[in-house]
């Protein structure tokens, strides 16, 4: 039985251990907002927080996320970093077909909550684990810069 | 699934060819308007008192006054839902954030305007549906306004409909939920007597609307193919064909078998399913089958083989001949002139949409349920069907968001969800297969590989005196529902951008040698014109570097005809937003290209350098001519997209086959662009009041050859083989 803290939520699953934190959200507890894309930490569509660092959750054993906090795209709205960084992206239209977007999301609020005013060398660094394949790269980082000067303010 | 074709250019349906249907429904008004051939089959099929909730309305204004849209197009990031509900809101004079959109079920009603199946593709959703749409949302509101006017005993010419109300001329007003019911009684008037604003007095046409369902795409809670969840669902993952066409001719599942959550293993008619409780322990169970694969003797498939046998094809294979004006294949032997020659290669392509491929099936004796995100609704629905033993209408695909297409969700084959019908129906309950990346990108059905020679005679002023195109490669639409189109031998879409090559020429022939390989292709977006504007807009280029005139120069004398009156309009747009000829940062060069395809011209400038002995594109300044902007805010996303999609496959992507297997399988060896290496793309739209014409697959095809011309401007090399950075290194 593992026992995981996700969105301030206490779970507790009955999985393989070694089950991927991402089967677990997707599977077993029915959280579909994290997304399956290579299944080898290679795409960033599965990118989750843990204690607030960006994770892939394709390759993370549930058992090494067990006692740690987990953050995913369902409540990442509820900080005040990631209500900026949703409502930049909403401001910018940045999703196309919007599957790699909840792990776009998750890895700038990762970046912002770190660097309040990211360069574009920081977002090229700290996004480039992140594949969108509909192209959206010059609107993700214009809503980082937005949500960066809004964020930065605390709104 | 290329529609430029003359029927679809003007927008679609001439007017005439429309019924409108009206009915009250629940106290609402519900509109269909339907196709007098397409009507009965979908009428008929409707069985009994299935209205409202199944099938055939377009427009339903509820008594609540909502007004909700149902779509029978896939939203695949294209911005479909946005687009059309802006065309049906400008009309029906509805405030468009307050739409429902509910996507369609699979009915011949829904099917694109002028070709027998319901599919999103051919960026024709926007111009085939320009017209009708519109007259659907004039057709509501005018009965919306007669149904008040009749209320107050006032004159209908008298009242007006803003934002979901109708005002009279005393200042009266009534919410369109408050008339529904009536305005259901009325009898709809003919379409073709229903007045169409100018586009001078649109408000929500040509408006910057953003995303419509941009907040669920932020949120988490958009509901894609793979996001399906129906109780008592399993998971299953196949162990596929290594190499295509292969049988298992002996399963060993007993280690599969003792992976904790995997239920049950199900040999299928291709590969092996591994049924389980979750995804993990289906792909670990499927991991852990021990198969022996019978390979058929003809797929020691080898690329670099069937390279050599395209080259040596391009030169003297027999071929095809798709336009043949005056006798260009004596003029370019001809003495006198400067003779161009070059050959220009281009690999197979895996789509590699961010969501692998999958489908949920739910198979009953009675009903088949299908969830999935598919570009292929009709065909879908056709071979699911046949696959599940039942009549089509007893099949059901709910259309889910799609986590990419590029062509490659609307499958010939509807491949993954055949696989997913014939599971279900052998568990005899619901089961969701999940194609692994691994799995996605081997699994065939790529963009073909072509070869293209190239031969021209300039005249002693250096125009073309002689134009003599080879092209090499599959057909992509031999075998699908668009077979029909192939004629005399000749797919179109094989030498479309090429048999119809825009440059003044005395002497032009195209010629066509359709090949046949064991690898299954399909549409990659834009078709056939990723390899034809690569192959044209090069040489064009490497004509005008013989001629000795500037490329800008070069294609501006050489676009004289009736026809190319967009290509004029882009090249001027392009030559002054890129600012061509002006100065640029030391070590940068810029290239350009045009490109016409689906309706639409696209002209890009690449502004390139070169880093670490690799091309390195900072800025592209791209300029669409696509008729009426409809939202010029997609517009430029989608020209955004397409340009770095395809960057990626002028850079550094290639399926490439050794032993008959694909030998590239995830991320790492399928390299695609990253944010890092994305330039900057500035999107200028030349204005126009033309009827709408494609948007999503145009801004692919200039980019690859703008990237090569700007290569050639900073370094004399001239790259003719696609992709340019193979094995880590760059080679023209």
């Amino acid at each position: 039985m593992q026992k995981l803290n996700i969105n301030g939520k206490i779970h507790s699953v009955d999985v393989d251990p070694e089950m991927p934190l991402l089967w677990v959200l997707r599977d077993v507890l029915d959280m579909t907002g994290t997304k399956f894309g290579c299944g080898r930490a290679l795409c960033g569509a599965c990118t989750v927080h843990l204690d607030g660092q960006a994770t892939r959750s394709c390759v993370l054993p549930v058992s090494a996320a067990a006692g740690r906090k987990i953050t995913t795209i369902e409540a990442i709205g509820d900080t005040p970093v990631g209500k900026a960084v949703q409502s930049a992206w909403i401001a910018h239209d940045v999703p196309q077909c919007g599957y790699c977007q909840s792990g776009q999301i998750m890895s700038a609020v990762s970046l912002l909550a770190k660097n309040k005013s990211p360069t574009d060398a920081d977002i090229d660094a700290a996004m480039s684990g992140n594949i969108c394949r509909c192209g959206t790269y010059s609107r993700i980082r214009a809503a980082i810069h937005q949500a960066a000067e809004r964020g930065g303010a605390g709104s | 699934m290329n529609a430029t074709s003359g029927a679809l250019q003007d927008g679609g349906v001439s007017r005439r060819r429309f019924l409108v249907s009206a009915a009250e429904v629940g106290g609402g008004l519900m509109l269909a308007f339907i196709f007098p051939a397409a009507a009965r089959a979908a009428w008929i099929s409707a069985p009994a008192g299935a209205l409202p909730g199944e099938i055939n309305a377009f427009v339903n204004v509820g008594p609540d006054g909502t007004v909700t849209f149902i779509i029978p197009k896939s939203e695949m990031g294209q911005g479909v839902y946005t687009g059309l509900s802006q065309l049906l809101a400008e009309e029906l004079e509805c405030d468009i954030s307050g739409i429902r959109i509910e996507t369609a079920a699979v009915a011949a009603v829904y099917n694109s305007p002028g070709i027998p199946a319901q599919f999103t593709g051919g960026s024709m959703s926007i111009s085939s549906n320009w017209q009708a749409l519109r007259v659907a949302g004039a057709t509501a509101r005018t009965m919306l306004i007669e149904a008040a006017a009749k209320n107050w005993g006032v004159d209908a010419g008298a009242c007006r409909a803003e934002r979901n109300f109708v005002y009279g001329p005393d200042g009266r007003k009534a919410g369109y939920g408050a008339l529904a019911a009536a305005a259901a009684k009325i009898a709809p008037p003919d379409p073709k007597d229903v007045p169409l604003k100018s586009p001078s007095k649109f408000v929500v046409i040509g408006k910057p609307i953003a995303r419509v369902e941009v907040r669920e795409k932020v949120d988490g809670s958009g509901k894609f193919g793979l996001d399906v969840r129906v109780p008592g669902m399993l998971r299953a993952a196949l162990a596929r064909p290594p190499t295509q066409g292969a049988q298992a001719m002996h399963i060993d599942d007993k280690a599969a078998l003792k992976v904790p959550g995997v239920v049950r293993v199900v040999p299928l008619s291709v590969g092996v399913a591994v049924v389980a409780k979750n995804t993990y322990a289906a792909l670990r169970g499927r991991d852990a089958l021990l198969i022996d694969w019978q390979a058929l003797p003809d797929t020691t498939m080898d690329t670099d083989k069937l390279r050599a046998q395209y080259l040596d094809l391009s030169r003297h294979g027999a071929a095809l001949v798709a336009r043949n004006d005056g006798d260009a294949v004596s003029a370019v032997q001809a003495v006198g002139g400067k003779r161009v020659e070059a050959a220009y290669e281009l690999p197979y392509l895996s789509h590699a949409a961010m969501e692998p491929l999958n489908c949920a099936a739910h198979w009953r004796p009675d009903r088949c349920d299908l969830w999935t995100g598919t570009q292929f609704q009709s065909p879908d629905r056709a071979a699911a069907a046949q696959v599940a033993g039942l009549p089509p209408e007893k099949v059901f695909i709910h259309t889910m968001l799609l986590g990419g297409g590029f062509g490659r969700r609307g499958n010939p084959a509807s491949d993954f969800v055949r696989e997913a019908v014939e599971l279900s129906r052998k568990i005899g309950g619901p089961v969701q297969i999940v194609w692994s990346r691994e799995d996605d990108m081997r699994g065939g059905w790529y963009r073909p590989m072509w070869t293209n020679r190239l031969r021209a005679m300039l005249g002693r002023d250096g125009k073309i005196h002689a134009w003599h195109h080879t092209i090499v490669g599959q057909s992509i639409m031999a075998g699908t529902i668009f077979q029909g189109m192939v004629k005399n031998g000749v797919d179109p879409t094989s030498v479309e951008g090429a048999a119809d090559m825009p440059y003044d020429a005395a002497n032009v022939r195209v010629d066509l040698c359709t090949t046949t390989a064991p690898v299954t292709v399909q549409w990659w977006r834009s078709v056939g014109h990723s390899n034809t504007a690569f192959a044209v807009e090069s040489f064009i280029d490497e004509c005008a570097a013989g001629a000795g005139v500037d490329p800008l120069e070069y294609r501006r004398s050489l676009l004289t005809g009736p026809n190319e009156s967009r290509h004029r309009a882009v090249l001027e747009m392009l030559a002054a937003k890129s600012g061509w000829g002006g100065p640029l940062p030391a070590g940068r060069a810029r290239g350009m290209a045009l490109h016409a395809s689906f309706g639409s011209v696209v002209g890009e400038v690449a502004e390139v350098s070169m880093q670490d002995g690799r091309p390195r594109v900072h800025r592209v300044v791209a300029v669409i001519h696509c008729g009426l902007a409809v939202n010029p805010q997609m517009i430029a996303a989608q020209i955004e997209s397409a340009v770095n999609y395809g960057l990626s496959a002028a850079l550094y992507v290639e399926i490439t086959y050794t032993g008959g297997k694909p030998d590239q399988s995830n991320f790492d060896n399928y390299a695609v662009v990253r944010i890092s290496e994305a330039p900057t793309v500035e999107v200028h739209i030349v204005p126009s009041e033309d009827a709408p014409t494609g948007v999503g697959e145009p801004g692919t095809p200039p980019i690859a050859p703008s990237l090569a011309n700007a290569i050639f401007a900073l370094t004399g090399k001239r790259v003719r083989r696609l992709p340019m950075i193979r094995g880590g290194k760059f080679s023209a």
